[in-house]
């Protein structure tokens, strides 16, 4: 047991370094440009509804970067992650090795960028001139279950993806669907409250709002909201390991 | 008792299963045309193996022999039956594919070591000696696409020969490369099997198969013909073969 525990983690950590090789293309600017483009993003998002849509609500830029960090986070692990068997067939249909590293390892490099990006988050919340505070900590909470979630939903889609290779373009627009739907760069507000109860459908949402509930009002959630996103998380986990555990030596015939 | 294959049969679904978009599948359904049908890889295959025996598997094409190692390494499970083994498998399929072009020769080795199953302490320790049996030292940090197939097979090889397995499998791998490093590889090869390891191998070459199997296996279309000694099976294969093409 312990001797497969050694023996796989050299493979992960292995399989982790290829990735984020791959995605960075071992350049400096490769690194620099995953971080600059949620930043290019806010900016043209920033300047659109600052100064065409008269957004004035307080801390806007903060309230824009949360959700699109958020949301790029779920974006990336959950598209790379699908692509994981798929892309690695050649490995796991010659060697005997557990199919679910290699999807775990793409969240993990998701993991990696996401972290990068939370740490120049936490410098625009400084500059945005929200006091950073003890209570910040809570933020664990959603990261560890997003996470979960994301592992799930890639183990899902992975599994999929091996059937339907057309699942990558339709997952994008289910992608872009979620995004319209996770109020990034407007506020639910507006809408009457049965519409607001809608928005708590969509997980992506919750999560985005566990961190602005923390981060611009300097408040931890309600038990409501913890309960919510633990649930999607662990509801996503169990369905895909269920998924694997059933499916995943029968990948190979259709490989 | 080594390897213990009982009855073991692989079936899976062929037809529009393969290679189609979630889209086409949903018009395929609705129009009716989608057809799929019960493809047997093997059938009711079943055979024991004891220490220190070498079994030949010999086939045409189709016949079900690669699915058969794949079962025996653990790569597949069977539909029926069951397979079991005793002790370390290393199982050498198709060496030289498989390697990342985009990143260097070093960190392909560790990769490829890793996913034998070596630890990073065994993999820092003959990482020196890999590279030097591949004769890549001038290359270590050169990306892979750089090399050409005789040194990509040449590394594969090197990587692999370091395992002492109870079970090996093979998969056409006897020798890689030209002139001297066909010789270096078939001695260490040679070394190998003289280790003590129970050897499985599909091979199309005969006397290969006559000259070091003490155990041939007999596969077409997934169903077993024979399995027994070595001269008697390769007689009969022989036999059949010469009455197809004749």
């Amino acid at each position: 047991m312990m001797d497969r525990a050694r023996r796989y983690s050299f493979l992960f950590e292995e399989l982790v370094k290829r990735d984020f090789k791959h995605k960075y293309k071992r350049t400096i600017l490769g690194m620099l440009w995953s971080l600059l483009s949620p930043l290019a993003q806010l900016l043209v998002l920033n300047i659109i509804f600052i100064n065409f849509f008269g957004r004035t609500q307080p801390h806007y830029t903060t309230y824009l970067f949360t959700g699109l960090m958020v949301f790029t986070y779920f974006n990336d692990a959950t598209t790379q992650g699908m692509r994981a068997l798929d892309a690695n067939a050649y490995i796991i249909s010659k060697i005997n090795v557990p199919k679910y590293l290699f999807v775990f390892s793409r969240i993990v490099s998701s993991l990696i960028n996401f972290t990068l990006t939370l740490v120049i988050y936490l410098v625009f919340v400084a500059v945005d001139q929200i006091p950073l505070t003890f209570t910040f900590f809570t933020l664990f909470y959603p990261i560890v279950f997003l996470t979960i979630m994301n592992i799930g939903l890639a183990l899902i889609l992975s599994a999929l993806h091996i059937f339907f290779k057309d699942l990558e373009y339709l997952y994008s627009i289910f992608t872009m669907l979620v995004m319209y739907a996770s109020a990034i760069f407007y506020s639910t507000e507006s809408f009457s409250p049965g519409l607001r109860r809608v928005f708590y459908l969509n997980p992506v949402y919750d999560f985005i709002l566990y961190f602005r509930t923390v981060v611009i009002d300097g408040a931890i959630p309600s038990l409501e909201l913890h309960l919510i996103c633990a649930g999607y998380a662990l509801a996503a986990f169990l369905l895909g390991f269920w998924l694997y555990r059933k499916y995943n030596y029968q990948f190979l015939y259709y490989m | 008792m080594m390897v213990d294959v009982n009855n073991i049969s692989v079936t899976y679904l062929t037809g529009d299963l393969r290679n189609r978009g979630l889209k086409e599948y949903l018009m395929m359904r609705m129009k009716g045309q989608y057809q799929t049908k019960l493809f047997n890889a093997l059938r009711g295959v079943s055979f024991t193996l004891e220490k220190g025996d070498m079994l030949g598997i010999v086939g045409t094409n189709g016949a079900g022999k690669s699915t058969l190692l794949k079962v025996i390494s653990g790569i597949m499970l069977p539909t029926e039956g069951y397979c079991k083994t005793n002790g370390r498998i290393a199982a050498l399929l198709e060496l030289g594919a498989g390697f990342d072009g985009e990143m260097t020769v070093r960190e392909n080795t560790y990769l490829r070591g890793a996913m034998m199953g070596y630890t990073k302490d065994f993999m820092n320790e003959m990482y020196p000696e890999i590279i030097a049996f591949a004769e890549l030292e001038d290359f270590q940090n050169r990306p892979f696409r750089h090399l050409s197939t005789g040194m990509s097979s040449r590394l594969a090889f090197s990587i692999c020969s370091l395992v002492r397995p109870d079970i090996l499998i093979l998969d056409e791998v006897l020798s890689v490369g030209d002139g001297a490093f066909r010789a270096k590889s078939e001695a260490k090869m040679s070394e190998i099997l003289a280790s003590g390891a129970t050897t499985l191998f599909v091979s199309h070459t005969l006397s290969q198969v006559r000259s070091i199997c003490n155990k041939v296996l007999w596969l077409n279309k997934g169903e077993q013909i024979a399995f027994g000694a070595t001269e008697e099976v390769c007689d009969l294969y022989e036999a059949s073969l010469a009455k197809k093409s004749g």
